[in-house]
C-alpha cells in the first residue's frame, strides 16, 4: 500500500514505480548503452588513425591536437544544436557529437602510449624483421595499451553522462526520463534515472579496468612483483 | 545550408540582441552565473588543495573527486537539485551544481601543481629556514601557478558549459536561446544560439589562456628563453586526460 501511494505523494525512492515503468527503464537504458558504445567505437576508430598520422608527421599533429581540443570547449548543448541542420532530428545528432568530444582524450592518449613504448622493444622487433605494421599491432599497440585503456575509460565515463542532454533532441537514453521527470516534476523518475545513469558509468567503467587487466597481464605480474 | 544564412539573418537582427529574451540580457546572466561561480568553487577548492598538497596527503582524495565528477551528468545533478526543497530558492540550485563540477578540475589541478613542486627547491627552502607558510606563498605556489591556473581555466570552461544546460530546466543565461528556439521549432534560432554559446566557450578559454601566460610569477624570474622552453608542457600537462574533466 505504501507503494502505491508513493506514486501519488510523489516520494523521491518509489518502488512502485520502477516495477510499473520496467519496460521504460529498460528501454532507455539500452538506448543509453548503444548510443555509448556507439559513440566510444566510432571515436576509436577515427582517433586510431588521426593519432598514427599525428605521431608520423609533426606538422599534423598541431592541428589535430588543436582542432580537437578547441572542440572540446564547445557546450554539449550547443554542440548537439549545432549538428541538428546537418542531420535533422536523428541519433547521429548525439553520437556525432559525442564522437567529437571523445577525440580530445583519445588522440592524445593513443600518442602517449605509443610515445612511451622504449626505443630498446622497437629496435630489437626491427631486427627481429618485424615490418612497419607488424612492429606497430606486434608490439607498440600492445606496450601502449595501458595509456590507451586509461584513455578509453574517461572517455567512456564522460560519454555516459553526456549522452543525457541527447534528451533536448528526444534521443538521450536515460536523460529522456530525466527530461520527462524535470517537466512533470516526477521526482522518483528522475532519481531513478539519474542513479541508473551512475551505475551505467561505473560499470562501464569496471569492465573497462577487468578488460585492461586480462589484454596486460605482464603488467600486473610486474605490479605484483615490485609491492 | 540555408539554415546557416538563416542563423545569420537571426544574429544580425538587432531586435534579437534587446529586451529580457536578448541575447545581451542572456549574455550578462551567463557571465554573472560564471564568475560567481567561479569564484566560490575556487574560494572553496583552492586553499583546501594548496594545503593537501603541502602536507602532501590526501592525492587518492583529489583524483577520485575528479573521476566521480566526471561519472555523474550534470544535467541529471540540475535537475535533481530543481526537484529538491532547495528549488524553490530562485536560482540556489543552478548555482550550487554549477560549484559543484567546478570543484574537481580546481581541485585536482592545485593538489597535483603543489605536490609536484620541484622537491629539490623546496628542501632548498627548507634549508633556508622558510616556514610552512612563507614555503607555500614563495615557493610552491609561483611553482605550482601554471598548473592551477589551468584547473581554473578548466573549471571556466566548464562552468560556461555547465550554464548553458541551467536553460533545459529554465534557467537563465545563452542556452535559453537554443532552448527556447526547440520550442518554437525554430531551427535557425537554436543554430545562432549554439554558435554564440560555442564562441563564448571559446572567448574565456582564451582569455584565461593569456591570463594564465601574463600572471605567471615565474615569467619575470627566469629566462624568457628558458619560460618559453617549459611552458609548453606545463600548459599540455592539463589537457593530459588525468587532469582534464
Amino acid at each position: 500500500m505504501a507503494d502505491g501511494n508513493c506514486l501519488i505523494s510523489n516520494e523521491w525512492i518509489c518502488g512502485e514505480y520502477v516495477r510499473t515503468r520496467g519496460q521504460e527503464l529498460t528501454d532507455a537504458t539500452l538506448e543509453h548503452v548503444w548510443i555509448t558504445l556507439a559513440s566510444v567505437a566510432i571515436g576509436l576508430l577515427v582517433a586510431f588513425p588521426l593519432a598514427l598520422l599525428a605521431r608520423r608527421w609533426r606538422a599534423v599533429s598541431g592541428p589535430v591536437l588543436g582542432l580537437t581540443t578547441i572542440l572540446y570547449t564547445v557546450p554539449s548543448l550547443a554542440m548537439f544544436s549545432l549538428l541538428l541542420p546537418v542531420f535533422g532530428v536523428s541519433v547521429a545528432v548525439v553520437i556525432t557529437g559525442l564522437v567529437l568530444y571523445s577525440l580530445t582524450i583519445l588522440v592524445r592518449n593513443i600518442m602517449a602510449g605509443l610515445a612511451s613504448v622504449p626505443e630498446e622493444a622497437r629496435e630489437a622487433a626491427r631486427g627481429m624483421g618485424y615490418g612497419p605494421l607488424r612492429l606497430l599491432f606486434g608490439v607498440e599497440l600492445p606496450l601502449a595499451l595501458p595509456a590507451l585503456m586509461a584513455g578509453l575509460r574517461i572517455t567512456t565515463v564522460s560519454t555516459v553522462s553526456l549522452t543525457t542532454v541527447g534528451a533536448i533532441i528526444g534521443y538521450g537514453g536515460l536523460g529522456n526520463l530525466i527530461y520527462e521527470g524535470m517537466r512533470s516534476f516526477f521526482k522518483a523518475e528522475v532519481l531513478t534515472a539519474s542513479v541508473l545513469c551512475v551505475a551505467l558509468a561505473v560499470v562501464a567503467d569496471l569492465l573497462l579496468l577487468a578488460l585492461q587487466r586480462l589484454l596486460t597481464p605482464w603488467a600486473r605480474k610486474s605490479r605484483k612483483g615490485t609491492t | 545550408m540555408d539554415v546557416v544564412a538563416k542563423a545569420w539573418t537571426w544574429l544580425a537582427t538587432g531586435a534579437h540582441w534587446a529586451g529580457p529574451d536578448g541575447v545581451w540580457h542572456r549574455l550578462g546572466q551567463h557571465l554573472f552565473l560564471t564568475f560567481a561561480c567561479l569564484a566560490i568553487a575556487c574560494a572553496v577548492a583552492l586553499p583546501i588543495a594548496v594545503a593537501l598538497g603541502h602536507i602532501g596527503k590526501g592525492g587518492a582524495l583529489a583524483v577520485n573527486i575528479s573521476n566521480a565528477g566526471r561519472a555523474v551528468p550534470t544535467f541529471a545533478v540540475l535537475v535533481l537539485l530543481l526537484l529538491s526543497p532547495l528549488g524553490t530558492h530562485g536560482q540556489w540550485p543552478t548555482i550550487i551544481a554549477l560549484v559543484l563540477f567546478a570543484i574537481p578540475p580546481l581541485l585536482t589541478n592545485a593538489y597535483v601543481g603543489v605536490h609536484e613542486a620541484d622537491q629539490e627547491v623546496v628542501e632548498a627552502a627548507r634549508g633556508m629556514g622558510m616556514t610552512g607558510g612563507q614555503l607555500i606563498r614563495r615557493v610552491e605556489l609561483p611553482l605550482a601557478f601554471p598548473l592551477i591556473m589551468t584547473g581554473v581555466r578548466t573549471a571556466a570552461v566548464q562552468v560556461v558549459a555547465t550554464a548553458t544546460l541551467a536553460a533545459l530546466p529554465g534557467g537563465g543565461g545563452l542556452g535559453r536561446i537554443i532552448t527556447a528556439g526547440f520550442r518554437l521549432t525554430d531551427t535557425p534560432q537554436v543554430v545562432a544560439g549554439a554558435v554564440l554559446v560555442a564562441a563564448l566557450a571559446l572567448v574565456v578559454e582564451g582569455v584565461f589562456v593569456v591570463l594564465g601566460l601574463l600572471l605567471d610569477p615565474m615569467r619575470r624570474r627566469t629566462g624568457r628563453r628558458l619560460a618559453a622552453s617549459r611552458r609548453p608542457p606545463a600548459d599540455q600537462a592539463p589537457a593530459s586526460p588525468a587532469l582534464t574533466t
